[in-house]
């Protein structure tokens, strides 16, 4: 059975490495002051390769092991604070275990960058993946980037210190890529010399550190007189987010020559149907696209790489004259909406658009192809499409 | 009363800054009584200025020289931990030294 | 696109050989991705690892479920796991046993092709106790590509961990597999 030749073949500086080896490599390549962290199931491989790289002193990064992941991001929030680039890493119940500390961080403006292997929130215990943990951090003030493969994983963990200590951000920022799909799958990765990516991601620089000087108190206590004033400016902070991911995916082509979008438009010129989703589904979901675009369907997909904050008037924008939309969540809302689709019905308020919320992929279940290819024709009738679907549940 | 800033006007994630922060006069908290020391019987073990929780026990020249009743709450620990009972809290309107400071070379000088 | 799904029990390495194929095939300029199937993870338990191939970028992002290809590290688990579960017509099976082709195909009422190498043995000749270097070496060899010398090279760089003796028995044992195939021509179709 003879393979048939790639008519452009990868790059030779392409290796093989899992998402999260190449999330250990950006982090190599970053060089972070600190790094605390507490292994959990899918996160392990990213941080066992980076501690071997400290090991191996390929950096100068001090590991700060923990008790547990509260732990995990204090000692990150104390770092941070003293004037360290410091990095963490989980997923699901360590996230989850972490949260109290992430609302903190956003709002004492630390800019810690965490690395996500997305997993299912217990219980059932289970390792495998869903959204579920980052969407638990929805609302705690972190900037969220949610990959589609190994090499997004990389791209994007190398932009993120920018983001996050850009001046007027000041924000964590979490890099989450599909638990096993993607943390545990090789795929052809290709990295920047280590050199550029030092230049790209430049200088750690706080307003306030408390080792240089300056004398000041972190984190006060705010009444009713300030609390919702710094809030206001966390608010002011994830606007600003938004326009320096656009400057820093420029910046970023211009010395990777691959450029991230909050949203991308795949395939939605012309279309009268589309999907909407987040991580490594959406490869799959651009190969549906292509085989049905073949058969002449006028399809295509905007996958959300930024959830936090939303891009929602570039959404509004691409998906002007699409007629009908379903928005694929890997995550539920009990007695509520699904939050990718609550997103997106909000930024598509007042359009004249169908719009479809279909669960999938819970837990580390499958979604292949040909149930892709069933939600867009499930879009070809409005009828019963406001009911949330289930994609792949037995019943 | 001092006004209060917009989000624009104060320092990102609401960090205080010392060197425009309001000094915050917890002197203002005492409620009736205020410590006073009487030196003779200070033997300088520094019990009062490890347990006070508002640094309000003022050193100078490595003896304990009084209070700073600017930030002084009234707490009464100094007395509590006062092993020669030179530290006593008495009546807030009752006249007293500056710092607090009775006998020994205050009264001298 | 060619995809491949290789049978081992936990500890066989079938994650590991799945891995040096894709590491071989990227270093000849195809598209690749390598991963394994998580489950509860122990010695012993039937594992399962893939391997897709193809001349352009790969985005899919989902299990294997209809393989060109089905390698068994493990001839005991021809009872235990569905081996030729979604296993097309036209696609093969390369097993790890001393049976032939057609003792297999009879057990497990499969009609399409079969090749065994009898794994353990070579292995042991090779001096390493790990048929899964034999299979691989068999595996490219069935699928015409990476060449013996790529993946050679790619077992070397691979394998940094084990003491040089270890490396020079499983490499022998790459090339045992990759001749057997030539050698044996057990094909059961």
């Amino acid at each position: 059975m003879p393979l048939k030749a790639p008519k452009i073949a990868p790059s030779a500086r392409m290796r093989l490495l899992t998402g999260a080896e190449a999330a250990a490599h950006a982090m190599r390549q970053i060089n972070p002051d600190v790094v605390s962290v507490y292994p959990i199931t899918p996160q392990t491989p990213i941080i066992q390769t980076f501690a071997k790289f400290v090991a191996d002193g390929e950096t100068d990064t001090e590991i700060i092991n923990v008790e547990s992941e509260h732990s995990a991001m204090s000692a990150a929030v104390g770092a941070a604070q003293a004037g360290a680039r410091t990095m963490t890493a989980t997923a699901s119940q360590g996230l989850a275990l972490m949260i109290e500390i992430v609302y903190i961080a956003a709002s004492m403006r630390l800019p810690i960058v965490m690395a996500v292997g997305n997993r299912a929130l217990s219980g059932p215990i289970n390792i495998h993946c869903d959204h579920a943990d980052s969407m638990l951090a929805r609302d705690s003030g972190m900037v969220q980037i949610l990959t589609e493969n190994a090499q997004e994983a990389y791209d994007l963990m190398v932009m993120a210190p920018r983001l996050a200590e850009h001046p007027e951000v000041m924000l964590p920022v979490l890099v989450s890529q599909d638990g096993f799909t993607i943390t545990h799958s090789a795929e052809p990765v290709s990295l920047l010399p280590d050199e550029e990516v030092r230049r790209f991601v430049g200088d750690y620089r706080i307003p306030y550190p408390l080792l240089a000087g300056e004398v000041v108190t972190q984190g006060p206590f705010a009444m009713p007189d300030y609390y919702f004033e710094i809030k206001a400016q966390q608010v002011r902070a994830m606007r600003a987010a938004a326009q320096v991911f656009d400057e820093l995916s420029e910046a970023y082509q211009a010395c990777s020559g691959r450029r991230y979008q909050a949203v991308e438009g795949y395939r939605l010129d012309d279309a009268d149907r589309a999907l909407i989703l987040m991580g490594s589904s959406a490869g799959t979901a651009k190969e549906v696209v292509d085989e049905l675009r073949a058969k002449g369907e006028k399809v295509g997909l905007a996958q959300v790489r930024l959830f936090r904050p939303f891009p929602a008037a570039a959404l509004r924008e691409m998906l002007t004259g699409v007629g009908a939309v379903a928005v694929l969540d890997r995550a539920l809302s009990f007695g509520g909406t699904a939050p990718l689709f609550a997103e997106v019905a909000a930024g598509l308020f007042g359009q004249t658009v169908s719009l479809s919320s279909q669960v999938y992929g819970l837990g580390g279940r499958e979604l292949f192809p040909e149930q892709i290819a069933a939600v867009f024709h499930d879009l070809e009738s409005t009828e019963g499409l406001e009911q949330p679907r289930f994609i792949g549940l037995r019943g | 009363m001092r006004e209060l800033k917009s989000s624009h006007q104060l320092p990102i994630g609401g960090a205080v800054l010392a060197r425009s922060a309001e000094p915050p006069h917890t002197g203002g908290w005492r409620v009736g009584e205020k410590p006073r020391i009487q030196l003779d019987s200070c033997v300088n073990c520094m019990l009062c200025w490890i347990y006070c929780p508002d640094n309000a026990i003022k050193i100078k020249d490595e003896a304990l020289w009084g209070f700073d009743y600017d930030y002084c709450k009234g707490c009464g620990i100094c007395q509590e931990v006062c092993p020669t009972g030179a530290i006593k809290m008495i009546a807030e309107d009752l006249a007293l030294p500056p710092f607090g400071r009775i006998g020994g070379e205050a009264d001298a000088a | 696109m060619k995809e491949i799904r290789w049978h081992g029990r936990g500890g066989q390495g079938a994650k590991t050989v799945s891995r040096l194929l894709a590491v071989a095939l990227l270093a000849e300029g195809h598209y690749v991705q390598a991963f394994p199937e998580y489950g509860p993870e122990r010695a012993g338990a039937p594992v399962q690892a893939y391997d897709r191939i193809d001349d352009k970028p790969i985005r899919l992002h989902c299990a294997v479920t209809h393989p060109d290809l089905v390698v068994m590290l493990d001839a005991g688990l021809l009872t235990e796991v569905p081996v030729t579960k979604g296993l097309a017509t036209d696609g093969l099976l390369l097993i790890n046993s001393a049976a032939t082709a057609s003792q297999i195909g009879e057990r497990l009422h499969f009609r399409g092709r079969i090749i065994t190498v009898p794994g353990d043995r070579l292995a042991a000749a090779a001096g390493t106790r790990f048929a899964n270097v034999v299979l691989l070496g068999a595996a490219s060899r069935v699928l015409a590509e990476p060449g013996l010398e790529t993946l050679v090279q790619a077992a070397r760089d691979g394998m940094g961990k084990l003491s040089q003796a270890a490396q020079e028995a499983s490499i022998r044992a790459i090339r045992s597999g990759y001749a057997a195939i030539d050698t044996q021509r057990r094909v059961y179709a």
